[in-house]
C-alpha cells in the first residue's frame, strides 16, 4: 500500500486558505433578484389576514408569492405546505415570500406586509402531544400521500410508529433480577452550520429549471422537485459548489423549493436566497428534540435479559425526515450489547417546533444518551463498574441486533477491544470520581456505541473517471464536499489502486447533476464506502481498458500486462512498456492511422442485501454493517457553582482500516467537539407561544475556541470486508457518544442522575435541589 | 411608506493595496460591499450580527468584523482581505495542521490570526484565546487551529 492511510493534505488546500473557494452565496451575476421571507412569529395561529398592498406598491418589489394552489411536500409523508396556507404551526414557518431587485428592497417588501394572526393552544413538547386532549397539528393526516414504511395514525399526533419486537419480553422480565427505570428530555437545537443556507433558483427558456444550493442532496432536490411538481427530472438541473458546513442539516430539501417558487413568479429570472442566520435557525429544519423512557433488566451478575424502550421524537411542526429519524432510532434502539428480548415504540410525533433535518449521527447520540445513561444507572444498582457492565454485554459477531439481524466479523467492529483500549487510555483502574477538595471534584463518564446507515435500500453512488493527455486523470463523483474530506481520500483510493501519483489526479469539486453521476445523498457516514467502491469500480474499467489497448501494442496477451506507475508495461519484462499518456486518447501508428479514443472508466455501487423493516416486529437488513465505538469524558466540577470545565474527551472507534490518518483523525474529533457542544450548551428556549427566544449566535452559544478539552483518539482496524480496504465510516461515531459521556462524568460527580440536556450549571444546581 | 431610491455616495477604498472607487449607500457594510460591488467574496457572511467572526478582515493594523462595519467607516484605512494575503505563513499552517474543514470560516479565522501574529509576536495562550474566541468553527475541534497558530509561533523562535 503506498498512499493508504497516509495523512496526505487536502485536495482542496489551497483554495481554502487564499478565499478563492467558492460557496453558493458567492454567485452573483448583474440582474439578479434576491427573495426573503414574511416568518411567522408564533408557535401556532390562525392567519386570519394577510396584506399585500402596501408591498406591493414598492418600487423595485417584483413579486410577492403566498402559499396558495401549491402542492404539500415532505420527504416520506406529504404534510407541508412549502408557504403556509390559513395556520401556521411553528416559529418560522414562511408566510409569504418577497422578491425584489436587491436584498434591501426585498426586506422592504417584507416588512410592509402586513399579518394578523388569531393564536392557537401550542404542542410544546412530545408528550404533550400524545396526550388524548392535545391540539391537532394535522386533522387531515390520513389524506396525506406517504411511500412505503410510514404509518401515521390519524386522529392522533403520531406521524409514524416504529415497532421493535425481539424476543419475549416477559419471559425477559421473569429472568431479571435487578431492574432500573429512567426518564429522560432534550428539546430541539440546531446544526449550525456557519454557511447559511442559500439556493439559486432560474428557469431557462427551453423550461429547463436550474437550481445552484448548498445542499448534501443536489440530487434529491432534483427528483423530490420533480415529484412535488410534476416535473420530469431530467429538465431539472443542480449545481452544488463546496458546501459550508452541513452535519445532517443540508440533506432535507427546503429552501429551494421557495426559490423554485420565487423564479416562477417572475417569469424565471435568477433569483437569490439566502437565508439570515435567524431564518436558518428557524424556518430552515434544524436538530431533533427527543423524550425517553428506558427501562432494562439484568441478572444479579449483570447480564442484560430485557430492554423496554418509549421514544418520542420531538419532530416539530412537518414530519418530512423526522420519520426516518424516528425510524433509525428504533433500528439502534440499545446501545451495543446482546439482549435478547427488546420491546420498542419509537413515535415520531407533531409539536409547534421547528421541524427536523437529519443531524450528525442521525438519532443515535440522542438514543445513546438514554440508553447509556441508564446503563450507568444499573451499573450503580448492581454495585458494578460501569466499564464492566458494558464489556460482558458487549455484543460480538453471531449475537443479533434489536431488527433480528445476526452480526458477523465484518458486519459488526470489536466492541471488546474499543472498551479495552478506552480503559487504558482514561486511566480507568484510578478511579472514576477524585475530590480535589476546595468544592472540586473529578469524574470520568464513559459510554459505548454503535450505528448502522438507514440509507434507502436502492440508494446509488456513481464514479466517473476521464484521463487527461498528459496521463493525468480526472476523478467525477457525486459526492458533495462538504468539509469531510472525502473527496481527498477518492483520489487516494484511486491512486493506490492505479499506482500513480495523487498528484495527478484532479478531483472535482461541485456537483452538477448533468454531468457528475449520482451519489444518493452525502450522508450517513457512507462516502467513502459507496462512492469508493464506485471508484474501484472504474479504476477496473480503465485498467482493463488499458490492458486491451496495449496488449497488441506491445504484443503480448492481455494476462500479462500490468498497470502502473504511468504506464502498461509486461509482467515478465517490465522493461517492455507504453506509458499511459501516448495510450490514454488512443494510439497512433507511426503513418497516421488511429485507434481507441479518450479512456473514460465509469463504476458504480449500490448495498447489496439491504432490506425494509417488517412493520409489526422492526426485523430486517436496515443497514451494511455496525461501527462500535467506545468513548470516556473527564471533567472537573465546582460542586458549589456547579460550573464545571471539561478536561478531555477520548474516542477509540474502530474504523475497519485507517485511509487517512489525519482527515479521520479532524472527523472524529470535530464531531466530539459538536457532540460536546450539544450536550453541554445547545438548546432552542421556547416561550408558552412557542416562540423560540435565542435564534442567533449570540443567544445559542457552541463552543468557542479556549473552551475545548484536549481530545484524544484511537483507532480499532476491523475489517469491513465489502468497504473499499475494509474502512467503515468516519463522519459521525465521534459525536454519538459524547453526550452520554458528559452526562455519566457528571452524574457521577454529583452522585445524582443528569437526565436532561443542554447540562448547563443551573440545569445541575436543579437537580441538586438548588430550587428548593 | 413612500420609497425613494437609496441615496448613494462615491467613495474611495484602499483594499488591498489597490484604490477602489465604488458608489455606495451610506448604510451598506463593509462586508457586502467588498461581496458584492468589489467581488472579494472569501470574506463570508455567517451571522451579520457580529457573532461568528466568518466576515473578519483587517482594517490598518487590527482584525474587524466587517458585517458590523460600515463601508464609509473604512474609508482613509488600509483594508485587507484574505485574498490579500499571499503565501502567509499562517495559511501553510493551516494547511499542514488540517486546521480546516469545510473552510467557510476559514478566511475569517485566518485573518484574525494574522493579525494577532502581526500585533502579539509570541502572544500567550490567554492571548491567543481572547482573540480567537471570536471566531465560531463548526467543523474543527478547535485543536488543529491552536496547532496552526503555535508552529508559527515556534517557527519564529
Amino acid at each position: 500500500m503506498h498512499i493508504i492511510g497516509k495523512g496526505i493534505t487536502r485536495k482542496d488546500s489551497l483554495e481554502k486558505v487564499t478565499g478563492h473557494a467558492k460557496y453558493t452565496a458567492d454567485f452573483e451575476i448583474k440582474g439578479m433578484l434576491h427573495a426573503r421571507t414574511v416568518i411567522s412569529p408564533f408557535g401556532h395561529a390562525l392567519i386570519k389576514q394577510l396584506d399585500l398592498t402596501e408591498a406591493q406598491r414598492i418600487p423595485g418589489v417584483r413579486a410577492i408569492v403566498t402559499g396558495d394552489h401549491l402542492p404539500l411536500t415532505g420527504e416520506e409523508l406529504r404534510d407541508r405546505p412549502p408557504i403556509a396556507v390559513d395556520r401556521v404551526r411553528f416559529n418560522g414557518e414562511v408566510v409569504a415570500i418577497v422578491v425584489a431587485d436587491t436584498p434591501y428592497l426585498a426586506m422592504r417588501g417584507v416588512e410592509a406586509i402586513k399579518v394578523q394572526y388569531e393564536q392557537l393552544p401550542v404542542v410544546n413538547s412530545p408528550s404533550e402531544a400524545l396526550k388524548p386532549d392535545a391540539p391537532l397539528l394535522h386533522p387531515n393526516m390520513g389524506q396525506y400521500e406517504k411511500i412505503q414504511g410510514v404509518y401515521p395514525e390519524p386522529g392522533t399526533n403520531i406521524a409514524t410508529r416504529t415497532k421493535i419486537r425481539k424476543g419475549d419480553r416477559t419471559k425477559g422480565w421473569a429472568e431479571s433480577e435487578v431492574v432500573v427505570e429512567e426518564k429522560f428530555a432534550f428539546r430541539t437545537s440546531d446544526h449550525a452550520a456557519m454557511e447559511t443556507r442559500c439556493s439559486i433558483a432560474q428557469i431557462h427558456p427551453g423550461g429547463t429549471i436550474e437550481i445552484t444550493s448548498s445542499s448534501q442532496a443536489p440530487f434529491m432536490i432534483k427528483k423530490l422537485i420533480g415529484q412535488y411538481f410534476g416535473i420530469q427530472p431530467g429538465t431539472i438541473k443542480v449545481n452544488t459548489p463546496l458546501v459550508g458546513g452541513a452535519y445532517g442539516g443540508k440533506a432535507s430539501v427546503q429552501l429551494e423549493i421557495l426559490a423554485y417558487l420565487a423564479t416562477r413568479a417572475v417569469g424565471g429570472r435568477i433569483v437569490k436566497m439566502m437565508n439570515t442566520r435567524e431564518e436558518d435557525m428557524l424556518t430552515s429544519p434544524g436538530h431533533i428534540g427527543l423524550e425517553a423512557q428506558v427501562k432494562l433488566g439484568c441478572t444479579k451478575e449483570g447480564t442484560l435479559k430485557v430492554a423496554e424502550l418509549l421514544y418520542l421524537w420531538d419532530g416539530g411542526a412537518y414530519s418530512d425526515k423526522s420519520i426516518d429519524l424516528s425510524r433509525a432510532g428504533a433500528v439502534d434502539c440499545t446501545g451495543p450489547y446482546n439482549i435478547e428480548n427488546i420491546w420498542c415504540d419509537s413515535l415520531c410525533m407533531y409539536t409547534n417546533h421547528p421541524y427536523a433535518a437529519p443531524f450528525r449521527g442521525f438519532s443515535h447520540s440522542e438514543v445513546h444518551f438514554a440508553f447509556e445513561r441508564t446503563m450507568d444507572v444499573l451499573a450503580k444498582k448492581l454495585n458494578m463498574d460501569p466499564l464492566e457492565l458494558r464489556y460482558k454485554n458487549a455484543i460480538l459477531p453471531g449475537h443479533t441486533t434489536p431488527t433480528q439481524f445476526r452480526l458477523n466479523a465484518s458486519t459488526v467492529g470489536n466492541v471488546p477491544k474499543c472498551i479495552e483500549k478506552l480503559k487504558e487510555l482514561m486511566n480507568w483502574q484510578e478511579g472514576q470520581v477524585t475530590n480535589l477538595g476546595q468544592h472540586k471534584v473529578r469524574a470520568k463518564g464513559i459510554a459505548c456505541t454503535w450505528k448502522t446507515s438507514t440509507i434507502d435500500p436502492n440508494a446509488s453512488s456513481g464514479v466517473i473517471l476521464t484521463y487527461n493527455p498528459d496521463g493525468s486523470i480526472n476523478l467525477i463523483s457525486g459526492v458533495v464536499e462538504i468539509g469531510t474530506g472525502t473527496k481527498t481520500v477518492l483520489a487516494q483510493i484511486l491512486a493506490e489502486q492505479l499506482k500513480m501519483d495523487i498528484k495527478d489526479i484532479h478531483v472535482q469539486m461541485h456537483v452538477d447533476t448533468v454531468n457528475t453521476p449520482e451519489h444518493w445523498k452525502t450522508v450517513a457516514s457512507r462516502g467513502v464506502y459507496m462512492a469508493g467502491r464506485a471508484v474501484l469500480a472504474a479504476a477496473e474499467d480503465v485498467i482493463s481498458q488499458l490492458k486491451s489497448l496495449a496488449s497488441f501494442i506491445l504484443r503480448a496477451p492481455i494476462e500479462d500486462v500490468e498497470v502502473g506507475y504511468g504506464k502498461v508495461f509486461l509482467r515478465g519484462e517490465p522493461s517492455k512498456s507504453i506509458p499511459i499518456k501516448d495510450i490514454a486518447y488512443g494510439y497512433t501508428f507511426p503513418n497516421g492511422n488511429s485507434i481507441g479514443g479518450q479512456i473514460i472508466g465509469r463504476g458504480h455501487y449500490m448495498m447489496p442485501g439491504i432490506t425494509y423493516l417488517d412493520k409489526e416486529t422492526g426485523a430486517g437488513k436496515p443497514g451494511p454493517e455496525w461501527e462500535v465505538a467506545a468513548q470516556g469524558v473527564e471533567i472537573e466540577l465546582d460542586t458549589r457553582e456547579y460550573r464545571y470545565r471539561i478536561l478531555r474527551a477520548v474516542t477509540v472507534v474502530d474504523v475497519g482500516k485507517v485511509l487517512n490518518e489525519k482527515t479521520l483523525t479532524g472527523q472524529v474529533k470535530g464531531a466530539m467537539s459538536m457532540g460536546l457542544s450539544f450536550a453541554a450548551r445547545e438548546t432552542f428556549y421556547f416561550d408558552s407561544l412557542g416562540t423560540i427566544l435565542n435564534p442567533q449566535l449570540r443567544t445559542y452559544r457552541p463552543i468557542r475556541f479556549g473552551e475545548h478539552p484536549k481530545y484524544e483518539v484511537a483507532f480499532v482496524e476491523t475489517p469491513h470486508v465489502e468497504a473499499p480496504f475494509g474502512a467503515r465510516g468516519a463522519g459521525e461515531h465521534g459525536l454519538l457518544g459524547m453526550p452520554a459521556a458528559l452526562g455519566n462524568s457528571l452524574s457521577a460527580a454529583l452522585s445524582a442522575e443528569v437526565n436532561y440536556l443542554p447540562l448547563i450549571p443551573e440545569l445541575l444546581w436543579k437537580i441538586k435541589g438548588g430550587e428548593r | 411608506m413612500a420609497a425613494s431610491p437609496p441615496q448613494k455616495i462615491n467613495v474611495s477604498l484602499d483594499v488591498n493595496g489597490e484604490t477602489r472607487n465604488v458608489a455606495i449607500r451610506p448604510a451598506d457594510t463593509l462586508l457586502f460591499i467588498l461581496r458584492e460591488y468589489l467581488g472579494l467574496t472569501g470574506a463570508k457572511p455567517g451571522c451579520l450580527n457580529g457573532d461568528c467572526g466568518a466576515c473578519s478582515v483587517m482594517v490598518d493594523h487590527t482584525v474587524y468584523k466587517s458585517c458590523i462595519m460600515l463601508a464609509v467607516e473604512a474609508v482613509g484605512s488600509k483594508v485587507t482581505t484574505i485574498e490579500g494575503l499571499k503565501d502567509s505563513p499562517i495559511q501553510h499552517a493551516f494547511i499542514e495542521n488540517f486546521a480546516f474543514q469545510c473552510g467557510y470560516c476559514t478566511p475569517g479565522f485566518i485573518m484574525n490570526c494574522h493579525a494577532l501574529l502581526k500585533n502579539h509576536p509570541q502572544p500567550t495562550y490567554e492571548v491567543i484565546k481572547e482573540w480567537l474566541s471570536s471566531n465560531i468553527c463548526r467543523c474543527t475541534c478547535y485543536e488543529e487551529i491552536q496547532e496552526a497558530v503555535m508552529s508559527v509561533i515556534e517557527k519564529r523562535e
